[in-house]
C-alpha cells in the first residue's frame, strides 16, 4: 500500500533510497556549473549518456560572448559523448522532456527547479543542483529520501474563466511557500480525469513553489493518449489505499480566476479584488503557461482585437511554435499587435529579453514572481492564461471572460 | 566538530534569487558571486559574510536550483547557516559543496556569537543553547569529506 512516490522509489516514506536514475537533464544555466564539477570528479565519460540531456533554453540565443563561449563548451561536450541535445529555440527543457520523453514510473532528476513538472506523467520528477547532477553523469544513479505526500483531491470541472494556473495557484495560497517542504504532493480525485496533459503539467510545474520535492498524477487514460502520440504505449497507474500526512481539497467548480501578487507566489487574490491595475508589460510563455493550448487560448481570446500594452508571447518548444504557426494561431496573435521570441524561457528569468525597469509592473503566465527577478525594481503579478490575454486587451489587469 | 562566528540574522523564506541574481549565472567565475551575493537585499551584507552564521527564518533557500547561490556564500567566507527549514535543493546543494547548514530554531541578533555544535548537534547563541536535527547519515560523510566531489574522488579505485 504505497504512494506513487513509494513505489516508484521502491521503498517508504523516510527511506534513504539509491535510485537508477532513467533520465536526467541540464540546461544550459545549471550545464556549467555541471560540466565543471563534472570535471573536478575526474570521470573519463558518463556512465549511461543515452539517460542524459542537454537542453538550451535559458539564454537563448546566446546574448554576448561570455554566454556564447559557455554554450560552446556544453554543445561540444554532449555531442562529444553523445548526449541528448537541444540548441537554441529547441524548447524549455521541461517542455522538450514531456513531449514523449519522460514516461510513467521513471525516476527523472533535472538540474533545474521546476523538475518536478514531469510528475505529470507519474513519474518521480524533481531538481537537483549541479554537483548532484554531475554525480549522475558519471554513476547513473543518485540518492533521495523517499518523501512523504500530501493528497491534493480534486473534485468538480472547470465552469468560468478559470484554468489548470488557478487550480495550482489555488494550492500553493493553501499550502504556502514552504507548505510542503521535503514532501511530495499527489493530485487525486475525479477532478484529476478531466484535466488535460498540459493542465496537468502546469499544476504539476508549481508544486515546488509550495516547496514540494514534486507533484505527481497518476497514469490515466489522459496520459496514455497523450503518449501514443509520441509512439509510447503505457499503462494506466492505479491509485491504492495509501497513507498520506495532510490534505488539501479543492471544488475545481469553486475557482475564480486568481493573480500572485509580488514577491511572494503565496499571496493569492481574485484578480476581481485587484482589477484595474495598470500594467507596463505582459509576458506569455514558460514552462508554466508557454504550451500549444496555452498559445491558442490567448489566441481566441485577442483574435482579431488588439493589445494596449507590450504583450510577449513566447512558445515553451520549437514543436508548440510550429504548431501555432500551422493551425493559425500564430498569425492571430502576431496580428493583435504581441511580439514572439526564441521558444524558451525568454524573460522569465530576467537575463537578457523583455526585462522590466524600476517602477514597472509586468503580468506573467510564469511561476514566480521574486523581487527584481525580471529587472531591478519591478514587479512581477503571476496570472493565467485567460487573465493574461484579457488584461493584454485592457492594458489593465482584467477578469477574464469565459472563453468560448 | 564546532564552527563559530558572528550571527547575521535574516528573515523567513530566503529565496536564491536574492542570494545571487539570475543576472550574474553567465559566468564560472566565482569571485563575480561573490560580489554580488545578497545584492538585492542588502549591498553591505556581503561583505559581513566572512566567519559568520546565518541565522534565518524557515524555508531558507527557497526558488531556483542555482548551486551558485550556495557556493557564493560559502566563498565569501561564511561558517554555517541555521535556519528551522531549508528547501531541499539548496540543503542538498549547500552539503554537496562542504557548506554545514543545520536546521534549528534559533533565536538571536546580528552580531551574537554563534556556536554550532556538529557532534553534540546543537546550537549555541544569545546566551541559550537550543538542538538541532542532526543530518542524516549520509549527509556526515560527505560534509566531512568536503562536500560531493572529493567524496566521490576519495572513492575512486
Ligand atoms: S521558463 Fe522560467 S521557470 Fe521555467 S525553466 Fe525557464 S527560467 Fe525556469
Amino acid at each position: 500500500m504505497s504512494t506513487l512516490s513509494e513505489r516508484v522509489l521502491g521503498a517508504g516514506a523516510g527511506d534513504y533510497v539509491d535510485a537508477n536514475v532513467d533520465r536526467a537533464y541540464v540546461h544550459d544555466g545549471t550545464g556549467v556549473l555541471t560540466l565543471e564539477a563534472w570535471k573536478e570528479m575526474g570521470c573519463p565519460g558518463p556512465a549511461h549518456p543515452e539517460r542524459l540531456y542537454i537542453l538550451f533554453d535559458h539564454i537563448v540565443p546566446a546574448n554576448n560572448s561570455t554566454t556564447a563561449m559557455l554554450q560552446r563548451e556544453l554543445r561540444v561536450f554532449a555531442r562529444s559523448h553523445g548526449i541528448h541535445f537541444s540548441d537554441i529555440g529547441g524548447g524549455v527543457c521541461h517542455q522538450l522532456m514531456g513531449e514523449g520523453e519522460v514516461l510513467p514510473g521513471e525516476v527523472v532528476v533535472g538540474a533545474d527547479s521546476h523538475s518536478c513538472t514531469l510528475g505529470a506523467f507519474g513519474a518521480f520528477a524533481t531538481g537537483v543542483g549541479a554537483t548532484d547532477m554531475a554525480a549522475v553523469w558519471a554513476s547513473g544513479e543518485t540518492w533521495f529520501r523517499v518523501p512523504e505526500t500530501i493528497a491534493v483531491r480534486l473534485s468538480g470541472s472547470f465552469n468560468g474563466a478559470a484554468e489548470a494556473k488557478d487550480l495550482a495557484l489555488a494550492v500553493i495560497s493553501k499550502l504556502g511557500m514552504d507548505g510542503a517542504s521535503y514532501k511530495a504532493l499527489e493530485y487525486i480525485g475525479e477532478g484529476t480525469k478531466l484535466l488535460s496533459m498540459e493542465g496537468r503539467l502546469t499544476i504539476a510545474n508549481l508544486a515546488t513553489e509550495a516547496g514540494a520535492k514534486t507533484g505527481l498524477f497518476y497514469a490515466d487514460d489522459v496520459t496514455r493518449e497523450y503518449l501514443l502520440r509520441f509512439g509510447h504505449r503505457v499503462e494506466n497507474q492505479v491509485p491504492e489505499p495509501c497513507t498520506y500526512v495532510g490534505e488539501v481539497r479543492i471544488d475545481i467548480g469553486d475557482l475564480e480566476p486568481v493573480v500572485a501578487v509580488p514577491p511572494r507566489v503565496d499571496t493569492v487574490k481574485p484578480v476581481s479584488s485587484l482589477e484595474g491595475l495598470q500594467l507596463d508589460q505582459v509576458f506569455v510563455g514558460t514552462c508554466t503557461n508557454g504550451r500549444f493550448e496555452d498559445l491558442q487560448r490567448f489566441s481566441s481570446i485577442v483574435k482579431g482585437k488588439k493589445v494596449k500594452v507590450r504583450t510577449i508571447v513566447v512558445p515553451s518548444s520549437a514543436e508548440v511554435l510550429r504548431k501555432a504557426a500551422d493551425t493559425g494561431v500564430l498569425s492571430s496573435i502576431i496580428a493583435a499587435g504581441c511580439t514572439i521570441g526564441t521558444p524558451g524561457c525568454g524573460p522569465c528569468l530576467g537575463a537578457h529579453m523583455g526585462v522590466i525597469s524600476e517602477g514597472e509592473v509586468c503580468l506573467s503566465t510564469a511561476n514566480r514572481n521574486f523581487t527584481n527577478r525580471m529587472g531591478i525594481g519591478g514587479s512581477i503579478y503571476l496570472a493565467s492564461v485567460a487573465t493574461a490575454a484579457a488584461s493584454a486587451l485592457a492594458g489593465v489587469l482584467t477578469v477574464p471572460e469565459l472563453v468560448p | 566538530m564546532k564552527l563559530e562566528g558572528d550571527a547575521v540574522c535574516l528573515g523567513a523564506d530566503i529565496d536564491t534569487d536574492v542570494i545571487i541574481a539570475g543576472r550574474y549565472l553567465r559566468t564560472k567565475d566565482r569571485k563575480i558571486w561573490v560580489e554580488h551575493v545578497f545584492e538585492d537585499l542588502d549591498p553591505s551584507l556581503g561583505s559581513r559574510l566572512r566567519g559568520a552564521v546565518i541565522v534565518a527564518g524557515n524555508n531558507f533557500g527557497c526558488g531556483s536550483s542555482r548551486e551558485q547561490a550556495a557556493v557564493a556564500l560559502k566563498e565569501a567566507g561564511l561558517v554555517a547557516i541555521v535556519a528551522p527549514s531549508f528547501s531541499r535543493i539548496f540543503f542538498r546543494n549547500a552539503i554537496n559543496i562542504g557548506l554545514p547548514v543545520v536546521e534549528g530554531d534559533c533565536h538571536c541578533t546580528s552580531g551574537d556569537h554563534v556556536v554550532v555544535d556538529l557532534d553534540e548537534w546543537t546550537v549555541t547563541c544569545g546566551g541559550t543553547r537550543v538542538p538541532v536535527r542532526p543530518l542524516s547519515a549520509r549527509m556526515q560523510e560527505l560534509l566531512r569529506a568536503g562536500g560531493l566531489v572529493h567524496h566521490w574522488r576519495s572513492k575512486k579505485p
